[in-house]
């Protein structure tokens, strides 16, 4: 072969450029996600003003909690605990339903909302690919809001445990009556596994929203929810089963019998019932996210050929 | 197999040297050809004005060209393949498709850090150059700024960065006449520089027609007229025909005639200058002109027919 090797055009691509390739495509991919959040400020705005929320209503509770600790101190130990701890898992538990809504929300947004107003045409434009784009998206549910969601619930129930044991301090009540009810560190650690788990579980439903974002030409809210109500009410009456209602009950809930090994009385009292093991060997896990990346991939592909709407 | 795809790109590369090269090019939307087997070169270098009246296809073609829609046919731009490799095409290539694209929450310094860091051939330094030049406020959403100077914004973006290949669809469609003169004055002092290429497509063809180097029409899906700007000038001529001699005009077959003030104006292709001159006022024809009179006689000869 005679071709001319040594004229070659810049852009030629080859094998050696594949690891810098690489590190070019992260730097599109971060850009993307820092525009969601530029885009999308209900991301962290939702999640921090519901813990605005919860730290306002535990203040105003902190008048009586002098009074409230020495009734509790009266009850039986587990019982403590549970009345002691009850403020630190609401908290935690608000903050994760809101970002849940939040990643629904924006989910269903994110590849409709650019064609609706056009901006599609100026983001094609730039050299991002459609895989990239859709990735960055799928990272705000997957990887920004739970890690959002983590540091923002430490953050608040930190405050909240400094703000008890000073005011316990002050009524001339032990402020370890607090931190040993509240195993402040081992709560950190089972929030973070839950939510690392419950991102796991739940991909699929953030890929399935993505995709109908991608494909709806309108209302994608309708057409995400409509099409699985109605499968499950068709079951329903035609052969009075309901394996499919059950199986979306499963994924939006299931993981926790898999990741956690409650305690008879369906509480989390150790790191030792944390069981990753079980989690990672549930079918449903690998068969969601083989779910998640196919419907991704159609998500990528449907960008591809998206026109303004 | 990337070598053999290499090997081939790079041969037809260095073979052909153009631009944008597309070979019995195809498009159709259900039974509507929107493209229906375009053939075209664009050297580099050149600011080619795509000229069609709404529903030609105009649109479909630079869609094609920049990988936003699936075709038939054989296209490469800059050697690119743009469905499929559109991504690492954007990098050379810069598109206005329409004003007001820009997405309306952004803030501009939020453009310009966005740009810059997926951009690896952005100046960011040139592009706050060109703002300082106008009104925009850096802390301004682009939901705050007027149409004209959303096209400034953008026009600015995409001149800061050093691309090959810069592709206008209708850039100033709805734009008053100032922002209009300005948008072509700045692209042709501050961009081009010959190694260049432009394509536009626009319906305010007399603003543009210095501007160009080469212009099309295209109707129907197909291109009908392919010429540069100096073959054009010596090429047409336009005859303010003196009221006695319409008839000796008429004989030399007119491409087109049109009336203008009481008089008669023929368009004529390769005809001898001197008996034009005896004919009447001769100037050389605007490309306007010439695009009413190769559509219109295009439109007269198959009328009624839509594909």
């Amino acid at each position: 072969m005679n071709t001319p090797l040594d004229i070659t055009p810049d852009s030629a691509p080859g094998p050696q450029d594949s690891a810098p390739a690489a590190m070019a495509d992260a730097r599109p991919l971060f850009w993307s996600v820092r525009r969601e959040l530029w885009e999308n400020r209900s991301i962290y705005i939702a999640p921090l003003a519901i813990a605005g929320v919860l730290l306002f209503g535990f203040l105003i509770s902190l008048i009586d909690l002098p009074d409230r600790r020495r009734e509790v101190l009266l009850l039986e130990p587990a019982q403590q605990q549970a009345a002691i701890e009850r403020p630190y898992d609401i908290t935690a538990m608000m903050v994760m339903v809101i970002a849940i809504l939040v990643g629904v929300f924006y989910c269903l947004d994110a590849l409709h909302g650019e064609r609706r107003d056009r901006s599609i045409l100026f983001w094609k434009s730039l050299p991002v690919s459609d895989l990239t784009t859709v990735l960055s998206k799928a990272a705000i549910p997957l990887v920004i809001l739970p890690l959002l969601s983590f540091t923002i619930i430490v953050a608040t129930q930190l405050i909240m445990l400094l703000l008890s044991s000073a005011v316990l301090a002050m009524n001339d009540l032990s402020a370890a009556t607090t931190w040993t009810q509240v195993k402040f560190f081992q709560q950190t650690v089972i929030l973070l596994y839950g939510l690392i788990t419950l991102a796991l579980w739940h991909a699929p439903i953030y890929g399935w929203l993505l995709l109908v974002s991608a494909w709806a030409r309108r209302a994608p809210f309708l057409w995400a929810v409509l099409p699985p109500v109605a499968v499950s009410v068709l079951e329903k009456i035609a052969f009075n089963s309901s394996h499919f209602g059950s199986m979306l009950q499963y994924r939006m809930g299931g993981m926790f019998g898999k990741a956690f090994a409650f305690d008879s009385g369906g509480r989390l009292d150790s790191l030792a019932q944390l069981t990753p093991g079980n989690f990672l060997s549930t079918p449903g896990l690998w068969i969601g996210l083989a779910f998640a990346a196919a419907f991704l991939a159609a998500a990528v592909r449907l960008r591809r050929n998206a026109e303004s709407i | 197999m990337w070598r053999a795809s290499q090997y081939q790109r790079l041969q037809e590369s260095v073979e052909t040297m153009s631009c944008i090269d597309a070979r019995g090019l195809r498009k159709a939307y259900g039974t509507t050809m929107a493209l229906d087997g375009i053939d075209l070169r664009v050297r580099e270098g050149r600011i080619l004005g795509l000229i069609g009246p709404n529903g030609a296809g105009k649109t479909t073609a630079l869609n094609a060209m920049l990988g936003l829609t699936t075709y038939q046919g054989m296209l490469r731009v800059l050697g690119l393949d743009p469905w499929t490799e559109r991504h690492r095409l954007m990098r050379e290539v810069c598109f206005i498709a329409d004003v007001a694209v820009l997405p309306r929450w952004m803030r501009v310094t939020q453009a310009l850090d966005y740009v810059a860091g997926v951009h690896p051939r952005f100046d960011r330094a040139k592009a706050e150059g060109f703002l300082a030049k106008t009104t925009i406020k850096r802390t301004s959403k682009v939901r705050e700024l007027s149409k004209g100077m959303v096209t400034q914004l953008h026009l600015a973006l995409v001149m800061a960065i050093d691309a090959r290949l810069l592709v206008l669809d209708e850039p100033t469609l709805g734009l008053d006449i100032l922002y209009r003169k300005q948008f072509y004055d700045s692209l042709l002092n501050d961009y081009f520089d010959h190694s260049r290429t432009i394509v536009v497509t626009t319906h305010q063809v007399e603003e543009i027609q210095h501007v160009l180097t080469d212009v099309m029409f295209i109707n129907r899906g197909r291109i009908v007229f392919d010429c540069s700007m100096e073959e054009f000038e010596w090429r047409y001529r336009e005859v303010a025909v003196h009221p006695q001699q319409v008839e000796a005009a008429r004989a030399l077959k007119p491409m087109h005639e049109r009336q203008l003030l009481g008089r008669s104006v023929l368009l004529f292709e390769d005809a001898d200058r001197d008996r034009l001159a005896a004919l009447g006022d001769v100037r050389t024809p605007s490309i306007a002109d010439l695009f009413v009179a190769v559509i219109g006689n295009q439109d007269r000869e198959t009328p009624g027919v839509r594909r």
